[in-house]
């Protein structure tokens, strides 16, 4: 950390939010390696699962066929990291056949509108 | 104000690196602060200075340097995502055991946490991806 950074004691709140499925491409891995960087700052963090990102947290992911790592786990382990806000779309979840039993973390479920104003209440939004 | 700007996208496939060029300057036109730009995934191709495009055409990394070069503008590259694709200064070049470096002017190699400072420390961070 910079001198910089130490000095201010400013607390945002920042949103990820994760729009894209777990492989295929590299968003949701980046992603939360900027989750697991953004806990060291003591900054109020939330995460947003909305479209294809649902499928980040589906439990039983096997990635033995593509040769890449499952990193599911460790949306399980940022509870240690202090990062307890996660929000999924209820649509999104839906439209895909899912339910808060499918997933490998507990969350809380918000309609589109309900996400709208989540948004709004946020200082700094990175969407992945 | 101060913005930042965070650049997720590869030059040339994805017009996300065209529209955040455009905007910082568009914004350093009226005035404002541009505090960092950030290259993350894909982004981090717009800062290998090996780029070469049709002489037609515009040099997106060029683009980033002389902005750079301009207005003394911060422009950051993350670390672990540049060294998966192949970005090298000569520092991690030779960490890395790397036969040459690519890194093009006015950038500098980082890590995430510079991401987090900007959303911090700026007044609005633009997320610029797909």
């Amino acid at each position: 950390m910079t001198d910089e950074m130490m000095e201010e004691g400013t607390v945002k709140k920042f949103l990820y939010v994760n729009r894209k499925a777990p492989y295929g491409t590299i968003y949701a891995l980046e992603s939360l390696e900027v989750v697991l960087i953004a806990a060291a700052f003591e900054q109020d963090v939330s995460l947003l699962f909305v479209d294809d990102g649902v499928f980040q947290l589906k439990k039983g992911q096997d990635t033995k066929g593509i040769e890449q790592k499952n990193f599911s786990p460790t949306y399980r382990a940022l509870e240690g990291y202090d990062i307890e806000k996660l929000y999924v779309e209820k649509e999104s979840m839906e439209a895909r056949g899912l339910t808060e039993d499918d997933l490998v973390v507990p969350v809380e479920v918000l309609t589109r509108e309900q996400i709208g104003e989540l948004m709004d209440g946020m200082d700094v939004v990175l969407s992945f | 104000m101060k913005f930042s700007i965070l650049v997720n996208e590869g030059p040339y496939t994805h017009q996300a690196s065209d529209s955040a060029y455009l905007f910082a300057k568009a914004a350093l036109e009226k005035g404002h602060e541009i505090f960092r730009v950030f290259f993350y995934h894909d982004g981090v191709n717009n800062a290998t200075r090996f780029t070469a495009p049709p002489q037609d055409d515009r040099n997106v990394t060029a683009r980033w340097s002389q902005l750079a070069a301009d207005h003394n503008i911060d422009l950051v590259v993350c670390v672990a995502a540049a060294l998966r694709r192949g970005i090298l200064d000569e520092s991690e070049a030779k960490r890395q055991g790397k036969d040459g470096n690519n890194l093009a002017p006015g950038f500098r190699i980082s890590g995430l946490g510079q991401l987090i400072e900007a959303g911090i420390q700026s007044d609005r961070l633009v997320v610029f991806g797909d």
